[in-house]
């Protein structure tokens, strides 16, 4: 039984035998030659496969349909903004209830994925600034009310001038809650997440704006819906070029992205967001029903990029391998480097 | 005095966190070299802490059935059996492949190397009766009781949005059960899969390193259960001196495999609380080789969200330029 105590001023009785000798006699049988190094070599080892990290309890409907939802509503907010202040009502007026509609599924999934909803309001017992889920929840708070009070004032018509400075304030946030889960997911250990810190917020803007084009095509008469169309082509580039960028980057940490459902999930995400913008850009002014289509394709498409996202990173936090040999290759890079600097 | 920075060192994590006139930090050294498995403080822990019961499942693998640290296992005690001598030279010196027997056989004895005694030596006096000590087999058992390590940069402690996490006067890191709304945020955070959620009860739960205990002076109930002091608890900058001494014994005894981990204020969370004596690679035992906390980059990522953001917004306004439809 351990006899020591710790008091107010330190550690009192300390065990003798605490520094047992390891083999048996203690007595120096073998002294190391030349340089020893207390860093050895390399093992791929892991503790029986099991992972390191603890993967996150977040449910995917949840957790990545509050990505897409809080993407389709930031970027509906922009939409709406638009097509309220050039003239476009038949864009505006849907832009805003799908704005509406989605960031308030969006503070459902995210309330649904307590552990304690009752104590969701707990999120603002504090402003921190080192918490993206800390600065999201009070940028919900404030995006929440403003994107609702544009939509209701739209429906009846009552208080234009809110409605029109609601309908700004919402624009103005709506990016920030698109682009502020990208930090949310980075802002982990997660290597599929934490790697991608650069790249991910360009994602998840771009699939924000693919979501709202796409529910603008859906939901507005084709002759109003040109700059969603537009839209929904350029963030269609955005976003092909920021993930090939982001798995570029880093290396074997992306293979979630390209294996297993990330991987489909991914590779779905492209198809349908390729087909969607290019469809819609050529088809979607002269059809209605083409542009509904495509708007359902790059639907589809944006929530694919998100749930490929959620399970890549889910993956990489699962298997040992993408927590220890990223961290190994920087060690030895550190010896190298260390080395190189003794030998100089 | 208090700081605001997301890494590096912190000589007075305490202080930082807004204590004034803090106690000196504590933590753990656990010295695993002296482990025996014996298990005695994942015990202690859970009886102390009344964590509840989390399946009474053998995992096949090991003596260990415990699996790893999570919301019911504060302590855990990782068990490895391998094919590598204890007391010896590093691999590449080991008389691997050697084959004794055929040597004996032929009535030649198997060169010295080193002063390493060859594998065949005649059973030496007070070595006990078992033919000689571990260090002369080509097996050895790790043993490493596996704990929070309350790092001088949290990444649980930073992300959780409602503050239930916080820093003590001590420097520890602790969970207060009453704020918690199981966010779960904090989880994937943690850079050693250290903390989890309880899945009935939804929130998070880890090692509090006994604050109510050290808050009247007694020690965690761990290191007070432990039978060799494989886990010593005390001031850590105490217990980093102690720990650097005992590498340079055992270094000198022959084990050129000890190292410290968790020790080194410059590493990737601004050193650990609560550090290891470890001997061999650090994922060996399930740990990871490099961790660094993840808010380290967080400046960045605020910078590339709100790049992005500004960008999508340029981006949908410049749509609405120009032309008519
Ligand atoms: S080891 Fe994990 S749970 Fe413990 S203080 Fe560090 S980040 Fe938090
Ligand atoms: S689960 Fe609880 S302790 Fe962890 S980050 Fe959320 S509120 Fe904080």
């Amino acid at each position: 039984m351990s006899t020591s105590d710790v008091t107010r001023d330190g550690i009192r009785g300390a065990h003798p035998g605490r520094e047992a000798r390891v083999g048996g006699t203690g007595e120096q049988r073998w002294r190391p030659r030349g340089q020893r190094t207390a860093a050895p070599e390399y093992s791929p080892d892991s503790y029986y496969g099991l992972p390191v990290l603890n993967p996150p309890r977040w449910a995917a409907t949840d957790i990545a349909g509050y990505f897409f939802l809080g993407g389709l509503a930031g970027g509906s907010s922009v939409l709406a903004a638009g097509g309220h202040w050039t003239n476009r009502p038949g864009l505006a007026r849907p832009a805003k209830l799908v704005a509406l509609g989605a960031v308030s599924g969006s503070v459902v999934a995210l309330v649904h994925d307590l552990g304690r909803p009752a104590r969701f309001l707990n999120m603002l017992r504090v402003f921190k600034i080192t918490s993206p889920m800390s600065v999201g929840s009070w940028l919900l708070a404030a995006y929440g009310p403003a994107a609702g009070a544009a939509a209701i004032t739209d429906l009846t018509g009552w208080f234009p001038r809110i409605g029109a400075t609601a309908t700004a304030t919402a624009a103005v946030l709506g990016p920030l809650v698109a682009a502020y889960t990208a930090a949310l997911a980075a802002d982990t250990a997660v290597p599929a997440w934490h790697e991608g810190h650069r790249e991910l917020p360009f994602v998840f803007v771009s699939s924000a704006a693919l979501a709202a084009s796409g529910a603008s095509m859906i939901a507005a008469p084709t002759a109003q819906t040109g700059p969603a169309r537009r839209a929904a082509v350029l963030a269609a580039a955005g976003e092909l070029a920021a993930t090939a960028r982001m798995e570029r980057r880093m290396g074997m940490v992306a293979e979630p992205y390209r294996t297993g459902w990330g991987g489909r999930l991914m590779k779905a995400a492209k198809a349908l967001t390729v087909a969607g913008a290019v469809g819609g850009a050529l088809l979607g002014r002269r059809s209605r029903v083409a542009a509904g289509v495509c708007g359902a394709a790059l639907l589809v498409g944006s929530a694919c990029t998100r749930f490929g996202v959620f399970h890549a990173g889910m993956e990489s936090a699962r298997d040992p391998k993408y927590t220890v040999e990223p961290q190994r290759a920087r060690v030895r890079e550190r010896a190298a480097r260390a080395a190189e600097e003794n030998v100089a | 005095m208090p700081t605001n920075q997301f890494s590096g060192p912190d000589p007075h994590v305490a202080a930082s966190a807004g204590h004034r006139d803090a106690p000196p930090r504590y933590g753990f050294f656990t010295d695993t070299s002296v482990c025996i498995g014996c298990k005695a403080c994942e015990v202690a822990c859970k009886e102390w802490n009344a964590i509840p019961e989390d399946g009474l499942e053998l995992t096949g693998m090991s003596f260990d059935n415990t699996g790893r640290l999570g919301a019911d296992s504060w302590r855990h005690v990782a068990f490895v059996e391998q094919r590598k001598p204890l007391v010896g030279p590093p691999p590449d010196e080991s008389h691997r492949g050697v084959d004794a027997l055929a040597a004996a056989a032929q009535g030649v004895t198997v060169p010295e190397q080193g002063g390493w005694p060859a594998p065949l030596v005649p059973e030496q006096p007070g070595r006990g009766g078992d033919g000689g000590s571990a260090g002369d087999t080509d097996l050895r058992w790790l043993m490493a009781s596996d704990v929070c390590k309350h790092c001088t940069h949290a990444a649980c402690l930073d992300v959780c949005p409602t503050g239930s996490l916080f820093r003590t006067e001590f420097g520890t890191v602790v969970v207060q059960e009453d704020i918690c709304n199981g966010c779960g945020y904090c989880v994937p955070a943690c850079p050693y899969g250290v903390i989890d959620q309880r899945p009935d009860d939804g929130r998070a739960w880890k090692c509090t390193l006994c604050y109510d205990r050290v808050g009247v002076g007694m020690e965690p109930a761990c290191a007070k259960a432990c039978p060799t002091d494989s886990i010593q608890f005390g001031e850590l900058d105490e217990l980093r001196e102690r720990a650097a001494a005992r590498v340079e014994q055992l270094h000198g005894d022959g084990v050129g495999s000890a190292r410290l981990y968790g020790h080194d204020p410059e590493d990737g969370v601004g050193g650990d609380g609560a550090f290891f004596l470890l001997l061999d690679e650090p994922e060996v035992y399930g740990l990871p080789p490099d961790p660094v906390v993840t808010t380290r980059d967080l400046p960045r990522m605020w910078a590339h969200v709100g790049v992005a953001a500004a960008t999508m917004l340029g981006g949908l306004a410049a749509m609405f330029v120009g032309r008519r439809s």
